[in-house]
């Protein structure tokens, strides 16, 4: 581990401060950015722990949603009666991954800034355009099993690992933040992650300086939640597929749904398309199929994850129809 | 370095660790481990090292006050710092939960985080678990059902074990729990084996560990 400085930062606004300055870096649970120290892929200079400031609450919004602080932990938001109630996608997401404890470290925030796990953005004597911009992308031509089929680019195949943050794609939640200004903004889920392009280095939207303090749920929508992850063991492996789906359907016909999918982009994908073919739809294998052909109409493998396109079909397909069955 | 530096080196630890162990302090520590022993993970030795950090950790119920390099691990800091070699570095990585304490009754994988971020607070490892020559009733379990066979993930499968029954008795689901709107879920095989997924025994003792923590929790076994 490269060494580096450390401070406890005294308010949102201070730790924005602090990193907005070159080689500076937040640190909130760290299981994931410690990690990436010890193996020198990230190389932080300076590190500024947020865990004490007053972030962890979670909160009722006047318009009926819940607003979760940047610092709640994994574990206490899947546990969170008024989740499990309301937004049972989300606790099942959270629940999906990782293992207790690291969910008991995990937050909220640092959950949504989670780094890829392509074997080769964690190996620093091999080529990677997110860790070290114009050396190339190994896994193009190497061991892609685990990596992206939709949004890809020439530049970077990788995938965004997390579960917590698919569910919260289908749930339309919206991140707050806070820069070294004390200037508020609030981005919707959609808009926070990116696709690699031209620059897989750069993740999210956020600009440097600006801290992530709080997620926001509008209220649920209607219908029937699900979350379900296909990977290569029963616990603590992460998603060669996830669905997170929003179904309102009554006898056997759907009235609108939301499909979103880990595993398969460097974000967490939703598709208006297949959303689209089950508005007002019958719920039965040709509807399935019409929504499973939209979500993989421009999907590419790249050799050892070609698997992934009929898997996630399949996936689908049985999501749909367990959300259904009447 | 000779052989003869070498020897000297390991002799000085061989002492230190003895003297910690006798009179509970921890300034010989300090002064006299090689120092590789405080960084956490590589040191590069042409850079600066760090300024270095203070912390107070209370441990198994004693304060202590640490000097640390700044990347000191918690688990470092148990290990190489305090002498509690209990908890175990297997991955390093938190993928394998032989490292696994309580921070303030909770289970986290002590590799995965810096000493110097839990200033202030009370770290629970496996030496702090009997009562003087009363097991704790998670321990007598395990030897009772013989939940180990190599036993180095033992003290980690432990730890997490009296963090996941602290867990379910708060009614805290897991990703097998059927009814996530019922306030507990009762912990059947394959919930224990769920929330316990994070500890990872290569001897495969799994079904005896199962089986000790039924006991623990007062279930038929």
């Amino acid at each position: 581990m490269k060494a580096f400085t450390y401070q406890r930062a005294d308010s949102a606004v201070q730790a924005a401060a602090a990193a907005v300055k070159r080689g500076a870096k937040i640190i909130a649970g760290g299981t994931n950015l410690l990690d990436l120290m010890k193996l020198q892929v990230e190389t932080p200079s300076n590190l500024i722990d947020i865990n004490r400031l007053p972030l962890d609450k979670i909160e009722e919004t006047p318009d009926g949603g819940l607003r979760i602080g940047a610092l709640v932990r994994n574990s206490d938001l899947a546990a969170d009666q008024r989740v499990r109630q309301r937004y049972g996608i989300l606790s099942r997401a959270l629940l999906a991954g990782a293992s207790a404890q690291l969910r008991n470290k995990a937050t909220t925030g640092g959950n949504l800034l989670q780094r890829t796990r392509c074997y080769y953005f964690y190996d620093v004597t091999k080529p990677c355009n997110k860790r070290n911009p114009g050396s190339g992308c190994a896994a193009l031509a190497g061991f892609n099993r685990i990596h992206a089929i939709l949004g890809t680019s020439e530049h970077c195949i990788a995938t965004h690992p997390s579960d917590m943050a698919v569910a919260m794609r289908a749930l339309d939640a919206k991140i707050e933040t806070v820069n070294d200004g004390g200037d508020t903004k609030i981005i919707p889920i959609a808009e926070f992650h990116r696709l690699p392009g031209r620059t897989p280095e750069i993740e999210t939207s956020l600009r440097p300086g600006e801290i992530i303090t709080a997620v926001t749920l509008p209220p649920p929508p209607p219908g029937v939640q699900l979350y379900r992850k296909v990977r290569d063991r029963a616990s603590y492996a992460f998603a060669l597929v996830s669905v997170a789906a929003i179904v309102d359907s009554t006898r056997g016909r759907i009235r609108s749904a939301r499909l979103a999918f880990g595993g398969l982009a460097h974000k967490p994908w939703r598709s208006p398309q297949a959303e689209q073919k089950l508005v007002d739809a019958p719920a039965d294998t040709t509807t399935f199929n019409a929504a499973a052909s939209a979500v993989l109409e421009d999907a590419r493998g790249f050799g050892d994850n070609d698997f992934k396109i009929p898997l996630t079909r399949r996936t689908l397909h049985s999501v749909l129809a367990e959300m259904t069955r009447t | 370095m000779d052989e003869q530096d070498s020897v000297t080196d390991l002799n000085s630890i061989e002492v230190t660790r003895r003297t910690v162990i006798e009179t509970g302090t921890t300034a010989l520590l300090l002064t006299t481990l090689p120092r590789a022993a405080l960084a956490a993970g590589p040191v590069d030795d042409n850079e600066p090292s760090p300024p270095p950090v203070t912390v107070e950790l209370r441990i198994n119920g004693h304060p202590h006050s640490l000097t640390l390099d700044s990347r000191t691990t918690l688990l470092e800091a148990l290990r190489e710092h305090l002498a509690l070699t209990g908890s175990k570095k297997g991955c390093d990585h938190g993928q394998c939960g032989a490292c696994t304490v309580l921070i303030e009754e909770r289970r986290i994988n002590s590799c995965l985080t810096l000493a110097v971020m839990h200033d202030g607070q009370s770290v629970t490892t496996i030496e702090g678990l009997a009562l003087g020559d009363n097991l704790h009733p998670v321990q007598t379990a395990f030897v009772e059902h013989d939940g180990f066979q190599c036993g180095y993930c033992t003290s980690g499968q432990i730890c997490s074990a009296i963090g996941m029954l602290a867990e379910s008795r708060l009614g805290m689901p897991s990703y097998v729990t059927e009814n996530l709107a019922q306030p507990a879920a009762e912990l059947t095989d394959t919930e224990i084996r769920e929330r316990m997924s994070g500890n990872i025994c290569r001897c495969a003792a799994y079904p005896n560990i199962v089986a000790a923590i039924k006991q623990a929790a007062g279930l038929p076994t």
